[in-house]
């Protein structure tokens, strides 16, 4: 292993998503790692990343025309861009990486383009080779596998969620806050408002679960049988963008939507529209449960049960409590 | 109003889709106007119509400019571009830029903007939110970084200040990964749209019959006084060392149900150990 020094974006530092934890198992395997926040993590999750073995934690106080820059602004991709491109200037890191997400690809753009550094959206797989960084993607609707090696001094790649298995490190250590300036530009953008979403499901977020259930025309707007399942099996909800169109459910997978790539993708009354199956065809197995024996989804899944969704998931999901208890 | 649009020409969804010598394969025929850019398009109509309804300009006044960066064959893209009823369509080819990365896609772009705008000022350059060969979403962020401009992106909703408004501020509306946003900027600005801003329409017949001959502007990289180290694969920052397909998945299983087929499901997940 080289000296390389690695910088994990680390975006709320309120939590620690899983899809963080797999971006340090990532990173360790290519240097030292550190991580980069815009405010003060908290205690749970210092011992978090503790137990990652990371040392240190860069958090940016951040300033623009001597005023202190605080609130909502702070996760604006301008904000955290200049704030990763500040961090890799004071620590001369090598390597930036983000979980991918439609924010932190604005981010790492921006980043990237300030620092002059090559970037690699989407990687599955991040790894060096001879000294370089190389980045392996899913492209094609999971039918390619292609790698690409960044030529620039500084790589900023950003990583899909489920590109490896979240390891925490040998030895634990304790990790020291470590404060520094970042001065922002100032922006003719002005953040009018921002809501987040509450999420009171207690299922895992869509982009991270290690089981996605996703539900589209065929449910007829009735989510009641998709839900079940998920929930028997500790899944999280998605749909077809046909169905998040109609109002029956918000997030939906597909090129356009939300890209997954879990354990187990189950797909009920969902045809398998190209757009869609590009955002879950890397996927690592594929369940499909349709009443048309035609469907294309047949075609790229694993298991398919031929039947009404309204019979066939509920079904499975007391099928699954049952054997489980 | 006098706005750019940049689309790309990009491999069909729905034909098979691969690489060959690590450049993505583009058969003749099987390309079309990444759909994404559809939308961009969209946007761009409607803004110079509504100005024109509301008296705001003249009735022919405005202008929508589609701009593309590819071979010979991206011709196709702005053939759709005209059907859907732009005014003006300029490609952007050039042996030097085969094997742009983002950035240099960006540069040439930006490049092609600039010159426009010593025409006549441009007040706003509108993307796709993604190409749908390399899903990067990232060109418009880094446009709008390379133009100096202000960068909107992912709206789901667009409004813009009236013409004659002391500052023309355009307003976004996006709901991206569980937040939902309303961010603002005066133009000239870069706004990228998502497939959830609007339906694009269908081409109508005498667009159809108008686009076959209307004329393409084809500008090179010397046009554009572009420095060779941005752009082509000798200014890309990634270099592709390997594309390989995926092996096929096995047969699927497949069970037909007649009062079973739940448990056929559940037993797949346990017996498997993905439960
Ligand atoms: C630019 C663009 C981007 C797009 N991006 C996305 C995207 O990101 N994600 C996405 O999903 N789509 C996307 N789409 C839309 C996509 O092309 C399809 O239209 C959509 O995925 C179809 O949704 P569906 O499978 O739910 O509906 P349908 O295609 O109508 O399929 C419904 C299926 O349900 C089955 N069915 C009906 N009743 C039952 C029953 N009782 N039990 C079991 N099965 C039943 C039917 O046999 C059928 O196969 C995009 C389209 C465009 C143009
Ligand atoms: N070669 C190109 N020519 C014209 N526009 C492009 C090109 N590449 C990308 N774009 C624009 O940038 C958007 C996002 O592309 P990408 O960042 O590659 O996903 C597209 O929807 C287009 O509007």
């Amino acid at each position: 292993m080289t000296n390389r020094t690695v910088l994990v974006l680390l975006d709320p530092a309120t939590e620690v998503r899983t899809s963080v934890l797999e971006l340090l198992t990532i990173a360790r395997g290519l240097g030292r790692v550190e991580a980069v926040a815009l405010e003060a993590p908290t205690v749970e999750v210092l011992a978090q990343l503790g137990a990652y073995g990371i040392e240190t934690v860069h958090q940016a106080e951040l300033a623009r025309d001597g005023a202190c820059v605080s609130g909502d602004e702070r996760h604006l991709p301008a904000v955290v861009a200049a704030t990763l491109a500040a961090a890799v200037r004071l620590t001369d890191a090598d390597v930036v990486l983000l979980p991918t997400s439609f924010a932190a690809k604005e981010t790492a753009a921006l980043a990237a383009h300030e620092l002059g550094a090559g970037l690699v959206i989407d990687a599955a797989a991040v790894r060096e080779v001879d000294g370089r960084i190389v980045a392996g993607k899913r492209v094609f609707a999971g039918a390619w596998d292609t790698e690409c090696a960044v030529t620039t001094d500084v790589a900023v790649v950003t990583v899909r969620a489920n590109s490896a298995v979240a390891q925490p490190a040998e030895a634990a250590v304790e990790p020291v806050t470590e404060g520094f300036a970042v001065e922002v530009a100032p922006s003719p953008v002005t953040l009018l408002s921002r809501e987040v979403k509450a999420d009171t499901s207690g299922r895992p977020p869509l982009d991270q679960a290690a089981v996605v259930v996703a539900g589209g025309r065929g449910t007829d707007g009735d989510f009641g049988p998709v839900e079940d399942l998920a929930d028997a099996l500790g899944a999280a909800v998605g749909a077809s963008r046909d169905a998040a169109f109609e109002g029956w459910w918000d997030a939906y997978v597909g090129q356009t939507g939300v890209t997954v790539a879990p354990r187990v993708y189950i797909g009920a009354g969902i045809s398998g529209a190209p757009h869609h199956r590009g955002g879950m065809q890397a996927s690592q197995v594929i369940v499909a449960v349709n009443s048309d024996p035609e469907a294309p989804i047949f075609e790229i899944c694993d298991f398919a049960v031929v039947g009404q969704l309204a019979d066939v998931l509920p079904q499975a999901a007391a099928e699954i409590r049952k054997r489980r208890s | 109003m006098r706005i750019v649009v940049t689309a790309k020409y990009v491999p069909d969804i729905n034909t098979e889709r691969g690489f060959q010598d690590c450049r993505v394969v583009r058969n003749a025929g099987e390309g079309t106007l990444n759909e994404l850019d559809e939308n961009a398009i969209e946007a761009a109509l409607r803004l110079v119509e509504a100005e024109r309804e509301s008296g705001g300009v003249g009735p022919d006044d405005g202008e929508v400019i589609v701009v593309t960066m590819a071979g010979t064959d991206g011709d196709v893209a702005l053939r759709k571009a005209f059907q859907l009823g732009v005014d003006r369509g300029i490609r952007v080819s050039d042996d030097a830029l085969a094997g742009s990365d983002y950035f240099g896609t960006a540069a040439v772009l930006a490049a092609a903007v600039r010159k426009l705008g010593s025409e006549e000022p441009v007040d706003l350059v509108v993307t796709g939110m993604a190409a749908l060969d390399g899903l990067g979403s990232v060109v418009p962020t880094l446009l709008g970084a390379e133009l100096g401009l202000p960068t909107l992106n992912l709206a789901k909703k667009v409004e813009l200040a009236p013409a004659g408004s002391p500052a023309r501020m355009l307003t976004i509306t996006r709901e991206i990964d569980d937040v939902t946003e309303h961010l603002s900027a005066p133009l000239p600005a870069v706004l990228s749209v998502t497939d959830a801003a609007n339906q694009p329409r269908f081409p109508g017949f005498k667009l159809i019959m108008a686009a076959r001959t209307k004329e393409i502007e084809v500008w090179s990289s010397a046009d554009l006084g572009l420095d060779s180290a941005v752009a082509g694969a000798a200014g890309a920052r990634t270099e592709t060392l390997s594309a390989a397909p995926r092996p096929e998945r096995a047969e699927p299983e497949i069970v037909t149900d007649k009062g079973e087929g739940g448990v056929a499901l559940a037993d797949f997940l346990i017996r498997n150990d993905l439960v």
